[in-house]
């Protein structure tokens, strides 16, 4: 299976606290590839690494063949226009209706009519079901409809590659079903490789072809899902089950309770 | 030893923000200008401009209204009151016009802008640009520089011409003062060039300041409601005190020898 992105050996800190240690991962093409991990370790900035966003200490990014931290910023700005990503927060521009939003990389990116871009938009919106809301203001959204606006914007110009970061977080059942579908179905119909990152474990599991669990700086587990669901590391089993207490301890690290109580100030 | 340490480390830090601001600013204002960008510009002066008019058509004429009182006062003294007209006419082209509004605009406008580009971090309106491989330099900062170079200047002059109003009303219309040698006196003695231009020369420095320690510190700011009213704040008091300190060096190399 031909990779679209491969991760080699990256190490990546932020001031003196090292985020990745050594961690090396795939996203084969056409699949859709799940990080999962307990919140706070930077699975978003896995994501802005691949984005080029960020450049790591060591180790290489490889972008169809391509190092993604070796590159020019003009050509890291043409291979953007291959990828593109779904923020937590939806990140629409909140001075332009989602109609406008939706155009803005058609509008910035190529030389198309008005009347062209009109059918491209009308079209992703029906896909992701908010053609009714074209003009309507991001202030005006629920939160899971801003989530399949912004869903809209990050395929408006047919990427390679679309990465999710926590497309599930904060939503209602129905919303997450929603976009669990859309997800899927995007996958499929437009033959995107997609990289989902999240902490909702039964969510992710029903769609993604293969999936890391990071932690702890590094890769505890690798796998389909059924190997991930037969994993026998502690640490896996706990994040999948999630259980307070465990191999990742439920409690921050401190001095002992007893003689912390009995101290005297 | 600790104390060295800690002016070291505060060096380096002053050190690397300004390069950091240097680098936005040559990614803004250097950057291949785009014609996309026209409208985006004229927007902004708009917003910073425009809608900043009340408040310096306000403060202009109050501004004057209270140096024709002040000076009519000490000039009646001595019988000199045909040089109110003057009197008030330099010293808003040539210090107030420029200074008071550059302190206004930083208020109204900078930190409007800080809080803006502030929060399109924080709702990572800024990374998705980028990720949408648009360059949010050349797409929200140049503009937004732009925009405040050019309108500033003109908020200057406006500024000082409501300011010579409100000292006719309150020097003529009020106090007394002849309308003929109130604004005859005046044209003898304002020298366009010396006077005039160099309180635009003076804004337009001023606008530069104001404006690209607004964006820099909107951009640069820490994406959280703590991090952004800081910024806001800094971006008030720290174009406040550049613009009070550049008018003096400015000042003394336009003003300063005869």
């Amino acid at each position: 299976m031909e990779d679209l992105v491969s991760v080699n050996n990256l190490t990546f800190s932020r001031g003196q606290r090292v985020i990745y240690q050594d961690i090396s991962l795939r996203l084969a093409k056409g699949k859709t590839t799940a990080i999962m991990g307990p919140s706070g370790i930077g699975k978003t900035t896995l994501l802005k690494l691949i984005g080029g966003q960020l450049r790591p200490d060591s180790g290489d990014i490889v972008f169809k063949g391509e190092s993604i931290p070796k590159m020019r910023r003009s050509r890291l700005f043409e291979v953007r226009r291959h990828m593109s990503m779904l923020f937590q927060s939806g990140a629409l521009f909140t001075d332009m209706t989602v109609f406008d939003n939706v155009a803005f990389p058609l509008r910035e990116h190529t030389r198309l009519s008005e009347e062209l871009i009109r059918l491209l938009v009308l079209m992703k919106l029906q896909a992701v079901g908010l053609r009714g809301a074209a003009d309507m203001l991001p202030s005006e959204l629920s939160g899971g409809m801003a989530r399949r606006a912004a869903l809209a914007r990050a395929i408006a110009l047919d990427p390679e590659l679309i990465m999710y970061d926590e497309p599930f977080a904060g939503q209602d059942p129905i919303s997450m079903g929603v976009l669990v579908k859309l997800i899927k179905e995007l996958n499929n119909a437009l033959n995107l490789t997609s990289v989902v990152v999240t902490h909702d474990v039964t969510e992710v599991m029903s769609i993604a072809d293969y999936v890391y669990i990071l932690a702890d700086k590094k890769i505890i587990g690798e796998g389909t899902p059924e190997q991930i669901r037969a994993h026998e590391s502690p640490m896996v089993q706990q994040f999948l089950l999630g259980r307070a207490d465990g191999p990742v301890p439920f409690h921050f690290p401190a001095q002992n309770l007893e003689q912390q109580l009995l101290e005297r100030r | 030893m600790e104390w060295f340490a800690r002016l070291g480390r505060s060096t380096l830090e002053i050190s690397a923000g300004l390069g950091r601001a240097a680098y936005l600013l040559v990614g803004a204002l250097f950057a291949k200008p785009q014609l996309k960008n026209i409208p985006l510009t004229i927007k902004q002066i708009y917003v910073v401009g425009v809608q900043s008019l009340l408040i310096i058509v306000v403060s202009g004429a109050f501004i004057g209204m209270v140096m024709a009182l002040q000076g009519y006062t000490v000039l009646v003294d001595y019988g000199a009151e045909e040089s109110l007209g003057p009197m008030v006419a330099l010293s808003l082209l040539r210090e107030l016009g420029p200074v008071v509004t550059a302190l206004l605009f930083a208020g109204r406008a900078g930190s409007a802008l800080t809080a803006e580009i502030g929060l399109m971090k924080a709702t990572e309106q800024l990374s998705s640009l980028e990720m949408m491989a648009v360059d949010p330099l050349r797409r929200v900062i140049a503009p937004r520089l732009w925009a405040g170079i050019i309108a500033m200047p003109m908020l200057a002059v406006i500024f000082s011409a409501v300011g010579i109003l409100g000292g006719q009303a309150v020097g003529v219309d009020w106090l007394g003062v002849d309308a003929g040698s109130y604004w005859s006196v005046m044209q003898a003695s304002v020298e366009f060039e010396k006077d005039v231009g160099n309180g635009i020369i003076k804004s337009l420095v001023f606008a530069f300041i104001v404006t690209w320690i607004a964006v820099y510190k909107g951009y640069d700011s820490i994406p959280t409601s703590e991090g952004i009213s800081k910024a806001t704040t800094e971006t008030v008091v720290y174009s406040s005190l550049a613009v009070l300190g550049v008018d003096f060096v400015l000042t003394a190399l336009m003003f300063g020898t005869h």
